[in-house]
């Protein structure tokens, strides 16, 4: 128990020196550290309780995906059986209780519609080598199309997937520095920017889906059927809040002309007469050959532009568009145009995200926190050290020299995982402390005991550490059990707090146990004391 | 030097002799504690029952119910005002807006925060926090099966290293210092959030630790006093660990302290549940865990595996393991 050759001891020191020395980045600024350039600088991340920032929670609608996945294909249908050879004659194509059903006009067709269905839902077996929609014929002629929960779910996580990386996006255009952008779960998005003070424009890019649509209106349609929500086959009625005619809605042909998806840019801009901001699109290159024949064919008729299922403004088409160029008008400040621009540039979100938690700190708060927590931490951590001292005196000394080291190669491990201090955190090191000198008042309670049993010096330091070692091994585990629970359950500063209780379970063990029995033995080896003072 | 000690060398306390008392009153806080929490119900957080939390520093410390009459002007929803040990901090707790968009919290935490900027002047928002309720009840949901996993996962522990009998005992203790933790909460009508549950985690893990290490000395000295009766083994056990719990509780006391009065506004109630929870495990040690052993029937010779297989290498010092 206490044998320690030589190089035992030398690599126990090698460890904890360079662990404490990878701690030292942390005490620094980040400015500070970004100069060090070859020398390793991974620091501690602060969390947002104590740099200040926003934390915000999305949560995806599902609902709406199932629904405009039912909708595309409703639309997908459509075309394919018009526009294939021979062409398909179908009729009353509806939805209807998450189920999507039409009419074939000849029943003969039935194997050839089946082929053609089979084409556009992804086939018999997805590349998942799950089907994606069921496809049922009843009656002979009426087919019925029910989304598999299997291709729903795969659908969802693709939107997630994609949502994620918009999301990204967006943020990273807001300029802000190390935004951490997590999908959590299923439908969950976590979003933690550092060192924000207002998070209303981030808020309102995430918002929005961003899901801009040109179509032509239909001018066929009779304004109280409008009111009613009627409209003429083959159109659909949007709302439209800023129509100059006084009806908040509008008729638009069901067809997209053209999507948000072929744009190459989108900026902010000034409107060259009036001054009013505006957002300019530049199409890429389909897309604007496309523009470029819709305006032609149809010059002198409006069209819609559409954000989010609602018309932001419906103008002429004067003369065709031919440059692949066009700006969006509307009742904008600068600021919204200019997070229109953003959301557009960063693509549409495939999937609606909405704000379920949000917290937000300023930074001065977290400043406070940091202040208030460090120097409760140094006061606590001195306040154990004289108390020790006192105590147990030589060992005492031992001991708070491991609790400091601990303190280090927490800090330094924690820099290492990336992992980040949170205020809760603060208090886990607290209590680190109070658990790694628990490990030595049992050692030491359970030496002076020995002593008193009448054992030897070495006899009572060895059984010392032996007996109490169980104990304290013991103890550890129950640690790590509500450790690890804390950690998987809890989020926020319950994570925060498990975080650090774990890392500090592991390294004082080693500190408190190993270290201070390396200390005692070499004192003991070199000085042979005739009695000790425990 | 003289050494500190506080705790005399070979104490011999009666810890047991005075057990029923001590159930007695065991029995009667606890009662008092469920009949406190029935009563006054636990000041929920935000973070469990949702809403919008704002934190408003000012200049000066601001009369809380000038505060109260503004926000009420506003018509935003009834507001709970509160403060803290920092006379210019409040916290105003206001109902999430029936309106789902994000758009309405949005607007209801900035006309607050732009109002009260133009009342009070010098008044600025430190943070805020908005929950709804969807994910308040997932967070109760996560913390209570985080605290009950957490429960019968140490029991499971204790049951596969010990007899079961420290087991049961063990997990009735835990109970009784959730009990007392909540009564506390209840009572002082501090706000119990997600903070609380980690204070309540840990509250749990050091317990154990406390009695686990008692645990380990009566499993100690039932190996070596075979004969000794459990009551005076226990007894024994508590007087011999007696040092190092006093030692262990006042250390993490004096670091808890410092915590509590230094460390801020947004730890107090942590720090302070921490407190009251040591103080409450250590009672907890000795006289439900403990005690209990005895009534659960735990004998010092218990049958076989155990006691007897190590007996005979745990008696010499120079027994390897």
């Amino acid at each position: 128990m206490l044998d320690f050759p030589r190089w035992k001891v030398a690599s126990i020191i090698g460890l904890l020196a360079v662990l404490c020395a990878l701690a030292i980045p942390s005490f620094f600024s980040e400015s500070t550290t970004s100069k060090w350039g070859a020398i390793p600088h991974k620091r501690i991340n602060l969390g947002l309780d104590l740099a200040g920032g926003s934390y915000l929670l999305l949560e995806a609608d599902t609902a709406d995906l199932a629904n405009s996945r039912i909708e595309a294909m409703r639309d997908s249908i459509a075309g394919t059986m018009r526009n294939g050879t021979p062409r398909i004659a179908i009729g009353d194509i509806s939805v209807r209780g998450g189920q999507l059903s039409f009419l074939l006009r000849d029943p003969s067709q039935v194997d050839a519609a089946r082929e053609r269905l089979l084409s556009i839902t992804g086939g018999g077996a997805g590349m998942s080598g799950q089907r994606e929609w069921d496809i049922n014929v009843v009656d002979t002629s009426r087919f019925v199309l029910k989304p598999t929960e299997a291709g729903l779910q795969q659908a969802i996580d693709t939107a997630m997937k994609d949502a994620t990386e918009v999301v990204r996006r967006r943020i990273d255009e807001l300029g802000t520095k190390e935004p951490t952008i997590v999908r959590q779960g299923a439908t969950r998005i976590v979003v933690q920017v550092p060192g924000l003070q207002n998070p209303q424009a981030l808020k309102n890019l995430l918002g929005k889906t961003a899901k801009l649509e040109f179509k032509l209106v239909d001018e066929t349609a009779n304004p109280a059927d409008l009111v009613k929500g009627i409209a003429p086959v083959g159109s659909q009625v949007i709302p439209y809040p800023g129509n100059p005619q006084g009806i908040p809605f509008i008729a638009v042909k069901r067809s997209v002309i053209i999507s948000g998806d072929q744009l190459a840019d989108a900026r902010q801009e000034f409107e060259p007469q009036t001054n009013a901001p505006q957002v300019a699109i530049t199409f890429d290159a389909v897309g604007g050959r496309r523009f470029a024949k819709v305006t032609q064919e149809n010059t002198n008729k409006p069209f819609a532009i559409i954000l989010d299922n609602s018309v932001i403004s419906a103008p002429n088409i004067n003369e065709p568009i031919l440059g692949g160029r066009a700006s969006i008008s509307g009742n904008f400040t600068v600021e919204s145009a200019n997070s229109l621009a953003i959301s557009l540039r960063s693509g549409k979100l495939p999937i609606n995200l909405k704000i379920i938690a949000e917290s937000t700190v300023s930074p001065d708060l977290g400043k406070d926190s940091i202040r208030a927590g460090v120097l409760a931490s140094i006061v606590a951590a001195l306040a154990v050290i004289v108390f020790m001292f006192v105590t147990y005196g030589r060992f005492g000394l031992y001991a708070n020299l491991a609790v400091v080291i601990n303190i280090l190669v927490i800090v330094a491990v924690m820099a290492m995982l990336n992992a980040t201090l949170t205020l809760p955190g603060i208090a886990g090191f607290v209590l680190t402390i109070g658990t790694a000198v628990d490990a030595n008042v049992l050692i030491n309670e359970r030496i002076r005991e020995e002593r008193r049993r009448g054992r030897n010096i070495v006899q009572a330091v060895e059984l010392g550490y032996k007996e109490a070692s169980r104990t304290i091994f013991e103890a550890n585990v129950t640690h790590a059990i509500t450790g690890v629970i804390m950690l998987l359950l809890g989020s926020g500063p319950v994570k925060g707090f498990a975080v650090v209780l774990l890392i500090g379970i592991c390294t004082s063990v080693f500190t408190a146990v190993t270290f201070t029995r390396m200390l005692v033995a070499l004192w003991l080896r070199k000085n042979r004391p005739t009695t000790i003072n425990i | 030097m003289r050494l500190l000690k506080l705790v005399p060398d070979n104490t011999n306390l009666k810890f047991v002799s005075l057990r029923k008392w001590a159930f007695g009153l065991t029995i009667l806080l606890s009662l008092a504690a469920v009949g406190l929490v029935f009563a006054k119900g636990l000041n929920m957080g935000v973070d469990f029952v949702g809403g919008v939390l704002i934190e408003e520093r000012f200049a000066t410390p601001p009369s809380i119910d000038a505060v109260r009459t503004e926000v009420d002007r506003l018509g935003v929803g009834e507001a709970s005002i509160q403060s803290f040990a920092d006379p210019t901090v409040l916290s105003i707790r206001l109902p999430i807006p029936e309106s789902t968009d994000e758009g309405a919290t949005n607007a209801l935490v900035k006309k607050v925060a732009d109002d009260l900027a133009v009342k009070f002047p010098g008044a600025t928002f430190s943070k805020y926090d908005t929950i709804s309720g969807k994910v308040s009840d997932e967070l109760i949901s996560k913390g209570l099966l985080a605290v009950g996993l957490a429960i019968l996962g140490i029991g499971l522990f204790a049951v596969v290293r010990f007899e079961w009998q420290f087991g049961v005992s063990t997990v009735v203790a835990i109970v009784h210092d959730l009990l007392m933790t909540l009564g506390f909460f209840a009572l002082t009508q501090f706000e119990f959030d997600l903070n609380i549950v980690a204070a309540v985690l840990t509250i749990v893990s050091y317990s154990i630790n406390d009695k686990i290490v008692i645990d380990d000395r009566i499993r100690e000295n039932m190996r070596r006093y075979r004969k000794m009766d459990m009551r005076e083994i226990i007894d024994l056990s508590v007087n011999e660990t007696l040092p190092r719990t006093v030692m262990t509780s006042v250390t993490i006391l004096l670091a808890l302290t410092a915590m509590l009065v230094l460390g801020g506004h947004v730890l107090r109630g942590f720090t302070a549940a921490m407190i009251l929870g040591i103080v409450v495990g250590t009672y907890s040690s000795i006289y439900v865990s403990s005690s209990l052993l005895i009534t659960l029937g735990l004998r010092a010779e218990p049958e076989g595996r155990k006691g007897d297989r190590d007996d005979a290498e745990r008696v010499g010092p120079k027994a390897g393991r």
